[in-house]
């Protein structure tokens, strides 16, 4: 089977590098956007990493931008670079479809506060990419709209849920993209697609705005080429928000800032139960190479163990989906989106959520409906909660003896189209990033070699809640080393 | 407490008593809604009162408000709850009035528990709870008989949905529909006191749930209930209790068994109808809502919500009762409209208590009574027990008092208002007798049925002659007094 390959560095350069000469007036927003414009025109009909390209709008805002510049006003840090955004991020006046059906025609009112600041910091959105349905898998095969198409071979899922936020970013389609992670689902497709992507503290980045799939859990995240693209967006999107209750109020510390400083003296463990049985041997030996290079930049290196991290894909798989089996009655065509008239009332809803929702969202539905249900209410959610506390428990024990962890983001590199029909080894894949949604930690994946077939691998940089700036200090020495 | 309400068989003469426990949910009287800032208020165009969390739009988030929680407070410390760490959940079901197909209310970690609310006659009925959350829009069903079974269609507002409430469990103490309307009307009394609700029943701020059962008279053990919705108004209340109760009695006569279940009362048919029935219970799979965080409110918030809170209806009842020397139960409607400190001044002032009470209650039942000055009620009733005013000039003065905020003196002056002096009223009662010849030998010689009827006719006569300038009590005296001296 013959496949293209789409992945490039980004066509305008980074985003740091656009935003500096945007603002400095060497180059005008205009061109930037019109670049990416045409790439997309040329490479998305093949990846589908977009669900809905906004090309007038893109124009519109670059040219406010050039202008701006042109008076001599002050523009934001992303002045002129261009973002695509996860298709389950609210845009006023522009579909938001999670990729589903049932949201068919609803155009929010409003924007999710990361849109508004990204605006406010001159980011000019291109477009709503691709995402499984609400979220929901880890592939982007559960999309509505057909899957995308990993940029490194087209034969190859992107991962998902944020495979077209990834696919994207990999392609050159946008230097920068915003995807939300409830487990994995920016780590996986980033580490699937060769590119950076991180998913901060839970309550870091708001949440307004973004299409509930696991409250708990889910977080906003941004996708990069580098590291440093990804610290500067995730220092414009984190802070406090009075419209999410669950936003920490404290100011958080720059990840730009920290960029430089190395791990020199940092303790980093490599977490055992995350790096073996199960695990693609190359995906292990780029782990221990991972450990090699952050050793040789003076980090003490060390094995750590998390032992109820076992247990975090049969716990999220309860938590999940009873949250979810909450969050999405609301698509009970009433009022917004798709509506199947029928005689009644109730029967409206059922034809509605029968026709509107795909196979994977009813799945989760029914198991997380199944594990609220009195009877079952103790012994599958709340076991899984008490599951969640072992979790928690165990990382501030591990984060006792090192200050930072490491692992693989995905136990394979991308996998073939079809390749994981039986819904339990999809949820597998998940092995490695579900822990840090359990337990509310953010972690980084940063592209670290490839495999026999060339297929790039990730791995994973945890840190202890608020650490993102060791985090990403670890994640520059990890990028630096591939360079090399 | 009033008397129990005991059901006696007419087939086996046994004695059944009723017990029941009610369930209000109070709108709070906040500006914006329980999670977010869309206004509350009554009677918009539908649909206006809205926003994106109101309608639960994708990627909308409830942020709890501060004002609901204080007000929230303030009904636990008046119904003697302790306040604790609380927490919100969602209570799932599906149902086109709520906006997100779940409800956002307090499950197993309410704001308030264990308290309890005083009658006016003295018992403690129990508050087991009282707890935050939100309500839920209005559907009007189209066609059928208005419900939403065998509609032919819905139409949805949802203005209402997401305003403040707070539900206010008691416990099963009441053993009377008399007991209930007590309650009801006494917790109405503190909310709109601490200026927690409106609590206006016809608005539909104050909703009443019942819940209802009976068992022989004696027994410990509380039998299976019915929860009787659709209860609007005090009156109401009590008629469905007293159905529900005899209907159970029937139901158990007849050898069946009552069934858990929810009931509608029917206040045309003067009846309690099944709902849906309880063997599909629904079940709401509370988990605890992620998109809230615990809510602990400091103990210092607490304490300076109850410093600030008002004097408490029983308090007040009390205060008056004891200046006027009454018992408490008298002072209810005094209270109640709000008017007790008016009273309380005047009889501070030196105003006949009896005189200050019954203008209160009788005469005062207007617009701008509160804006009354304590003085001038006081002056009023000076002047009338100084025979300076008859009762009825009293009565027009002080409602010319309030209208114009002038003084009693000012305006019985400005009409020439004044007694009669006695030798003026013995001329205008000789002057009556002496144009009615016969009655008057019919008020001399008639029983005392006679007699009072004839009072009426003569006293009417006598304020007509004399323009309502007599005063009927000394009037009444001088009649008796020729009476007796032939």
């Amino acid at each position: 089977v013959s496949t293209t390959t789409y992945a490039a560095a980004p066509p305008a350069g980074t985003a740091l590098d656009i935003a500096r000469a945007v603002a400095s007036g060497d180059r005008s927003a205009r061109e930037v956007v019109d670049t990416h414009l045409e790439r997309i025109a040329e490479v998305d009909p093949e990846l589908h990493a977009f669900n809905e390209v906004l090309a007038e709008q893109a124009r519109d805002e670059a040219d406010r931008i050039d202008r701006a510049v042109a008076a001599g006003d002050a523009v934001g840090p992303l002045a002129g670079v261009p973002v695509a955004l996860k298709d389950n991020l609210c845009t006023r006046g522009v579909a938001t479809t999670c990729s589903s059906r049932i949201l068919e025609g609803w155009r929010p009112p409003y924007d999710a506060t990361v849109v508004e600041r990204l605006r406010a910091a001159g980011a000019i959105t291109v477009g709503k990419t691709n995402l499984d349905e609400f979220a929901m898998g880890s592939s982007t095969e559960n999309s509505a709209f057909g899957p995308t198409c990993n940029p490194h071979d087209t034969g190859r899922v992107p991962g998902g849920s944020s495979g077209g936020s990834a696919a994207a970013v990999a392609a050159g389609l946008a230097p920068i993209a915003l995807g939300s992670d409830t487990g994995g689902s920016i780590r996986q497709p980033a580490a699937l697609c060769g590119v950076v992507g991180v998913k901060p503290t839970y309550g870091r980045v708001s949440r307004y705005g973004l299409v509930a799939f696991a409250s708990s859990l889910d977080q906003i995240g941004p996708f990069a080429s580098t590291v440093a693209d990804a610290a500067s967006v995730l220092d414009v999107i984190a802070g406090h928000d009075a419209r999410d209750s669950t936003s920490i109020p404290e100011e958080p510390a720059s990840c730009a800032a920290a960029l430089d400083a190395g791990v020199a003296g940092l303790r980093i463990g490599v977490v055992q139960e995350l790096t073996g049985e199960g695990v693609e041997p190359a995906v292990v030996d780029a782990v221990r190479a991972a450990a090699a290079a952050l050793e040789a930049a003076g980090a003490e290196i060390g094995e750590a163990s998390v032992p109820a991290t076992t247990y975090g894909v049969t716990a999220y798989y309860l938590i999940a989906p009873a949250e979810a089996s909450s969050n999405l009655a609301r698509y009970d065509g009433v009022r917004y989106g798709l509506r199947v008239d029928a005689a009644t009332t109730g029967e409206m809803m059922t034809a509605t959520r029968t026709a509107g929702f795909g196979a994977e969202v009813k799945r989760r539905i029914m198991l997380g409906t199944y594990a609220l249900s009195a009877g079952y209410y103790d012994a599958y959610y709340g076991k899984a909660l008490k599951v969640r506390t072992l979790i928690i428990r165990d990382f501030a024990a591990a984060y006792e003896r090192f200050d930072l962890l490491l692992c693989p983001t995905s136990p394979t590199t991308a996998f073939r189209f079809g390749d994981r029909a039986d819904p339990l080894a999809m949820y597998l894949n998940d092995v490695c990033t579900i822990p840090s949604n359990l337990s509310g930690d953010p972690a980084i994946s940063v592209p670290f070699g490839a495999d026999a077939n060339g297929l790039p691998i990730g791995v994973q940089v945890l840190a202890p809640g608020l650490q993102e700036p060791s985090m990403f200090r670890a994640a520059a020495v990890l990028e630096g080393a591939v360079a090399r | 407490m009033s008397e129990p309400l005991i059901v006696t068989s007419e087939t086996t003469g046994k004695r059944w008593e009723v017990v029941v426990g009610l369930e209000v949910h109070a709108e709070l009287a906040t500006a914006t809604k329980m999670f977010s800032g869309a206004p509350n208020s009554f009677g918009g165009e539908p649909n206006t009162l809205i926003d994106p969390v109101t309608l639960g739009l994708p990627g909308s988030l409830p942020v709890v408000n501060r004002r609901a929680v204080e007000l929230g407070i303030r009904v636990g410390l008046a119904l003697h709850c302790t306040v604790q760490r609380s927490t919100f959940a969602r209570k799932n079901y599906f149902y086109p009035d709520m906006p997100k197909d779940y409800q956002i209310s307090q499950y197993d970690e309410p704001l308030n528990v264990d308290g309890w609310l005083e009658l006016p006659e003295g018992t403690r009925i129990g508050i087991e709870r009282a707890h935050l959350e939100e309500d839920t829009g209005k559907s009007s069903h189209q066609g059928g008989d208005g419900r939403i079974h065998g509609a032919e269609s819905s139409l949805v507002d949802y203005n209402r949905a997401g305003v403040p409430l707070i539900e206010i469990v008691g416990r099963p103490d009441l053993r009377s529909g008399d007991d209930a309307r007590a309650y009801v009307s006494e917790l109405r009394a503190i909310l709109v006191a601490i200026g927690a609700s409106d609590g206006k029943m016809e608005e539909g701020s104050l909703r009443v749930d019942a819940n209802v059962s009976v068992r022989p008279e004696g027994f410990d053990q509380l039998g299976l209930r019915c929860e009787i919705k659709n209860v609007n108004s005090l009156r109401s209340l009590g008629r469905a209790i007293e159905y529900e109760a005899r209907r159970q009695v029937d139901v158990i006569e007849a050898g069946e068994r009552v069934r858990q279940e929810t009931r509608h009362w029917d206040e045309e048919a003067g009846r309690t109808r099944a709902g849906r029935s309880k063997e599909q219970a629904e079940d709401y799979r509370y988990f605890l809502e992620p998109d809230l965080v615990v809510l602990d409110p400091p103990k210092d918030w607490i304490d300076e919500i109850g410093a600030e809170l008002p004097a408490l209806p029983a308090a007040r009842r009390a205060a008056l009762a004891g200046a006027a020397g009454v018992a408490p139960a008298d002072v209810a409607i005094h209270v109640d409209r709000g008017l007790d400190e008016l009273a309380l001044a005047s009889i501070g002032l030196g105003a006949d208590p009896g005189r200050v009470l019954t203008h209160v209650e009788h005469d005062l039942a207007v617009d701008g009574a509160a804006d009354l000055a304590p003085a001038h009620l006081a002056e009023l009733v000076r002047m009338e027990t100084a025979g300076a005013l008859t009762a009825t000039q009293a009565k027009s003065v002080l409602a010319e008092v309030v209208e114009k905020g002038e003084s009693p003196a000012a305006v019985a002056a400005a009409h020439g208002f004044e007694a009669m002096d006695t030798g003026a009223l013995e001329a205008a009662v000789e002057k009556v007798i002496a144009e009615n010849p016969g009655d008057w030998a019919e008020y001399v010689d008639g029983d005392e049925k006679k007699r009072k009827k004839l009072a009426g006719a003569f006293m009417g006569k006598l304020m007509k002659a004399t323009q309502g300038k007599a005063d009927g009590k000394a009037a009444m005296a001088l009649l008796e007094q020729r009476r007796a001296s032939g």
